[in-house]
């Protein structure tokens, strides 16, 4: 950048206004340039269309079983063939991935609320509340989470917000540390001294100042926490404390599936697939967005 | 020049807890960053602040507008204690009172367009918003030389003078009468330096403005002061109007500080005066006269004692107690510059 620019310089601008790049224009340049995160995030894009249409696309329901039909090989009839109930496997995969998506992406908002929240308060204030809300996170990451996850998942009746709620209880540590760390460098930058010796309120310095600019990692950790959670509400249900069958999700179809591997791996197959793309490509859109995003990237 | 106050600093201190432990934290030390600090400034003149990095002259400037709370002292402002003020009134108070910033890069949030950062102000105390705002935005970008359509850009596409310039207006926004300028041109090019200062310049003349004017750069305090203020390890050290303090100064301090200052003339040759030793911690300042660690003409009661600060001239302070003995030195010298000085 030029330091020593006497004057403006002056571009061919039309008259009116100029428009300057945010910096999330800025982002969204550079990651255009990372085609794996690109692919990613394409392929998640289908896979969320492919979820909220699932209706328009198969003439089954997912709970309708076809008795003369059951654990049918890949056929024109049930292009992904079928369980032992007799259920569309396409179907269900189909309306699991509504399920599974959800699950995803609802941890990871909340998750990033309430770390960003946590996380906000305890680098703004400081002091003992910071001391207070560190070491309940602390805590918290040293709570082996499986066990518990398990235990928590079994009593929180196998719905999407018991689930939700659980995954998000163990999932929010790493945001709120990561906020904290900026809110405290932020803090002491003369951008918030200026905020506040013009009089902003507490509540204006956090939410106009602070937090945008502490947003970048919260984005990213909140990407690849989905990627997690999805894989997380596979275990769940695998082992039968998560979604609780007749509504399908990855998980629980790969738990009914195991009994057959044998004599229909594609049961297990395409959940397992849809699980390992999705966390995939959540993981290199993560890894584009943590490039587009670092601050240490000039413009 | 009116001969009102219009900021009073009396006896002003700043100590950071120095602290130990983990839940339970216990104070172990303080470093005493601003340690009794006086001085007034008089409306529409200029008051530099100098000295050496640490000297705590920024934690003076954030304290007076209370953006440090204070440890002990006073500060009034037209009449008003800044530190007895509450929530509201405080925040009536700072749209008198606004300050510069040295970093150009980290005064500007870089997630805010620069209609956002000169109009915010305008919003946080409903003088304007929306059309109304943006006008007054175009208004002011324009007082500080740069042109209205850049409203909508944000400050990394701006150079590190316009970005300063981009700070003067945020400030100017809700017209202040005291603006405290916290090294404002210290981290720009030296071809800047005089563009912003003369910016100060103007707009201090059109606008009726005060300026305290914190720096280290004693040829840009200099050019833009009415007095100076010399501090040292949190105190002041030396006040005198600009020219009396840079050519007669009193304080040791002061003298070697000055002897610092580069001639642009290569044939000129000049004693300096290097001081033996590093600053002193301020966790642990030397027991009566803080320079004594380092000044060349310490004698055994300033080890002791604390000197205070002493008018040795009209208008002119200074805390040390060798300055009788200076006087000797160079009686005629004094003599001389005092029958000017009371001119």
């Amino acid at each position: 950048m030029a330091r020593n620019a006497v004057a403006i310089p002056e571009r061919a601008v039309p008259a009116g206004v100029a428009v300057g790049q945010s910096y999330w224009q800025i982002a969204w340049r550079r990651f255009k340039h990372h085609r794996v995160a690109l692919l990613g995030g394409a392929v998640i894009l289908l896979f969320l269309l492919l979820a909220i249409f699932a209706p328009y696309l198969t003439p089954y329901s997912f709970e309708q079983i076809d008795l003369l039909n059951r654990k049918a090989p890949p056929s024109l009839k049930h292009l992904l063939g079928t369980d032992d109930l007799g259920h569309d496997v396409l179907t269900r995969l189909l309306y699991a991935g509504r399920i599974s998506l959800t699950v995803g992406f609802s941890a990871a908002l909340t998750s990033a609320f309430f770390g960003t929240l946590i996380g906000g308060l305890a680098g703004f204030y400081g002091r003992w509340l910071d001391n207070v809300l560190m070491r309940i996170t602390d805590i918290m990451l040293s709570i082996p989470d499986l066990p518990v996850i398990i235990i928590l998942a079994r009593y929180m009746g196998g719905s999407v917000v018991g689930i939700v709620f659980v995954l998000t209880l163990f999932a929010w540590m790493g945001t709120a540390r990561l906020v904290r760390g900026e809110i405290l460098k932020l803090r002491n930058q003369d951008f918030t001294e200026a905020a506040r010796a013009m009089g902003a309120s507490d509540v204006r310095i956090l939410v106009r100042h602070l937090i945008p600019n502490a947003l970048a990692p919260v984005i990213v950790a909140a990407t690849l926490t989905v990627g997690s959670a999805i894989l997380l509400e596979a275990a769940l249900s695998f082992l039968g404390v998560g979604i609780q069958p007749p509504t399908p999700s990855w998980g629980n179809m790969l738990q009914n599936a195991q009994d057959f591997i044998w004599t229909a791996p594609w049961l297990a197959v395409w959940p397992g697939a849809m699980i390992f793309l999705t966390v995939l490509c959540f993981n290199f859109l993560g890894d584009g967005l943590r490039d587009a995003l670092d601050p240490r990237l000039k413009v | 020049m009116q001969d009102e106050t219009i900021l009073e600093v009396r006896n002003l201190k700043k100590y950071f807890p120095i602290t130990k432990g983990f839940i339970f934290q216990r104070q172990v030390g303080a470093v005493k960053a601003v340690d009794g600090v006086s001085f007034t400034i008089r409306r529409g003149e200029t008051l530099g602040l100098v000295g050496e990095s640490g000297c705590g002259k920024t934690t003076t400037g954030r304290v007076i507008l209370r953006l440090q709370e204070p440890t002990a002292g006073e500060v009034i402002f037209e009449g008003k204690n800044v530190f007895a003020l509450n929530k509201e009134e405080l925040r009536r108070m700072r749209r008198d009172m606004q300050i510069i910033f040295q970093d150009p890069y980290s005064s500007l949030n870089p997630r805010m367009t620069v209609g956002d950062i000169v109009g915010e102000p305008l919003e946080i105390h409903n003088i304007a918003r929306g059309r109304e705002k943006l006008r007054r935005v175009q208004e002011l970008l324009e007082v500080v030389g740069l042109s209205p359509y850049h409203v909508n850009r944000y400050p990394h596409e701006f150079s590190g003078g316009q970005r300063q310039r981009i700070g003067i207006a945020r400030a100017l926004a809700l017209n202040p009468k005291l603006i405290i300028c916290d090294e404002p041109v210290s981290a720009l090019d030296v071809s800047i330096q005089a563009q912003i200062l003369n910016l100060l310049e103007d707009l201090q003349k059109e606008f009726k403005l005060t300026y305290l004017f914190i720096a280290h750069d004693l040829s840009v305090v200099r050019h833009i002061s009415d007095r100076v203020a010399v501090m040292y390890l949190g105190k002041i050290v030396e006040l005198a109007p600009t020219d009396q303090l840079f050519e007669n100064p009193q304080h040791p301090y002061t003298e070697a500080l000055l002897s610092a200052v580069p001639i642009p003339d290569p044939e000129v040759k000049r004693e300096r005066i290097i001081l033996p030793g590093d600053v002193p911690s301020p966790v642990n300042p030397p027991p009566g006269c803080r320079f004594h660690t380092r000044c060349l003409y310490a004698r055994d009661q300033c080890r002791v004692e604390e000197p205070p600060l002493e008018e040795v001239a009209p208008g002119h302070y200074a805390a040390c107690w060798v300055l009788p003995f200076k006087t000797q030195r160079s009686k005629a010298a004094v003599i001389k510059k005092e029958a000017g000085a009371r001119e």
